[in-house]
């Protein structure tokens, strides 16, 4: 991708801004403008919790360029608690992940674009670091 | 001693209106190195370590994903919008960058843009007081009512070199904004630097060179010693008077004589004193003591912070826990939670996370 494409998602890679629908109150991620859930425009910013739980994953042994540096890692389908489901990479791992275990989204690095290039930054999701109150 | 250096002291510093700590926040990396593993490699495993292990950082790691989560947890300790946050300084010598702020992204993560001060600090492992220092004048001077300091690095050392043992990562960061507001209250600080080449890195070098034994003496200990001691003689204050203290903490015996030096006991340096177990932490060294001690704190106690960078230079503060402080340190994880989460790596595995093995 390139510097622009990446820039232009920061706020949804950095902070998992997403979007509200007015009308039916869905949270929309990432943000598409229209409601997947009522069709209706929707363009209400909504910073999500960043908590959830693994709905699925699998490991990534090859890794693809720009992300050879970091294999093997493990790809997840993450549920978040607002609802939608996001692919994540999972980080800060012991062991392996089990379906249904409770992640929180932490900010770190993505992919670099070769040794000159931008550093990518994003969300990845790690096992909680506290117990749930 | 150099003569520049035996001018009198100053008074010390206090911005005009009183400003303290609004929100503080820790961060280290689960990966530890135990100093056994580096002595195996380079000793045959005959040398001691300084420290029993160092943290390092994860592959997919650096000095901004490891500020953003520190702040998050200044701000979750915190009752402001980050909007309202008009300066984010980053303090390190292990910005992923050499050109291209760490802070613009750590601002653009927390929410605190786009009406900001962002700019990165160097000073060796003193960048991270010098941010806080210039955050305290900030808002002091009424040009802010929040600003951001931190002080974080993923600290280089040269393989076989006796700093490997203890270049380490993690380091703290702390949101200053009101007294009236603030977990605890900055009484006065004292900045004391001379130009004294103890330790550097030249541009494009890898590693950092330093001058063995010069470290001590003339670099860490006079500095130390020199702004601990003309704060607490301009606040009018002995050892004795505070609860804690921490200092810069390259190894664990530079801090034990230099509180010795200024008169404090094993007791009062205890909580802060972390290098045993997660290393030196460079910039974020002396600040992540702090965050330990105010994990700890009782209102009223009063806490004596004193960091040293390479180069030189110490900025000494002291500061005073309030009622809110009790209150607020449950809302992020502490500085102890980061440090009991560890995943020993071996040096193999140690030298692909820093980057030490060549694949092309």
């Amino acid at each position: 991708m390139s510097v622009s494409q990446n820039w232009r998602l920061e706020r949804q890679r950095y902070r998992l801004q997403g979007e509200e629908c007015p009308h039916c109150g869905a949270k929309i991620f990432p943000p598409r403008d229209a409601c997947p859930e009522c069709a209706k425009p929707a363009q209400e910013p909504y910073t999500f919790v960043g908590k959830g739980e693994i709905y699925s994953y699998t490991t990534v042994i090859d890794g693809p360029l720009g992300f050879e540096y970091q294999s093997p890692y493990v790809v997840a389908l993450v549920k978040l608690d607002e609802g939608p489901i996001i692919t994540t990479q999972l980080t800060d791992l012991e062991g392996e992940p089990e379906i249904g275990m409770r992640v929180e989204m932490v900010t770190r690095k993505l992919r670099t674009d070769g040794d000159e290039g931008v550093i990518v930054y994003g969300y990845k999701f790690r096992p909680l670091l506290l117990p749930e109150a | 001693m150099t003569p520049q250096t035996d001018q009198p002291a100053l008074p010390p510093m206090k911005p005009d209106r009183e400003v303290g700590i609004v929100g503080y926040g820790a961060y280290v990396p689960r990966y530890r190195l135990p100093g056994a593993e580096i002595s195996r490699i380079w000793k045959d495993g005959m040398g001691g370590s300084p420290v029993a292990e160092k943290s390092l950082p994860g592959l997919d790691e650096d000095v901004v994903t490891m500020s953003i989560e520190a702040a998050r947890n200044a701000l979750a300790r915190a009752d402001i919008d980050p909007s309202q946050i008009r300066a984010v300084w980053v303090g390190s010598e292990s910005h992923p960058y050499a050109v291209k702020p760490s802070s613009t992204i750590v601002a653009e993560a927390i929410g605190a843009v786009p009406a900001t001060l962002a700019a990165d600090m160097e000073f060796a492992c003193k960048a991270g007081s010098e941010a806080m220092q210039a955050a305290i004048g900030m808002v002091g001077s009424g040009m802010a009512p929040y600003a951001l300091g931190i002080g974080m690095d993923t600290a280089q050392g040269r393989p076989g070199d006796a700093l490997e043992y203890t270049a380490a990562a993690g380091g703290a960061a702390y949101l200053i904004g009101p007294a009236g507001e603030s977990l605890a209250v900055i009484e006065a600080t004292y900045s004391f630097v001379t130009d004294t080449p103890d330790f550097w890195r030249r541009a494009q070098a890898i590693y950092p060179s330093h001058g063995e034994r010069f470290t001590g003496e003339p670099a860490y200990f006079h500095h130390i010693t020199s702004a601990g001691k003309a704060l607490m003689d301009g606040l009018g204050a002995k050892a004795a008077d505070f609860d804690y203290a921490v200092f810069h903490q390259p190894n664990v015996k530079f801090p034990q004589r230099a509180a010795k030096m200024l008169g404090f006991t094993g007791e009062q340096i205890e909580v802060g004193l972390l290098s045993n177990r997660i290393g030196n932490t460079y910039a974020g060294a002396a600040l992540i003591g702090l965050t330990a001690i105010l994990d700890q704190a009782k209102p009223g106690d009063r806490i004596l912070m004193v960091s040293f960078g390479s180069g030189a230079g110490s900025d000494a503060m002291a500061v005073r826990a309030t009622d809110l402080l009790a209150e607020r340190r449950d809302r992020a994880p502490k500085t102890e939670d980061y440090i009991a989460r560890r995943t020993e790596v071996d040096y193999a595995v140690y030298a692909r996370y820093r980057g030490k093995l060549r694949t092309k």
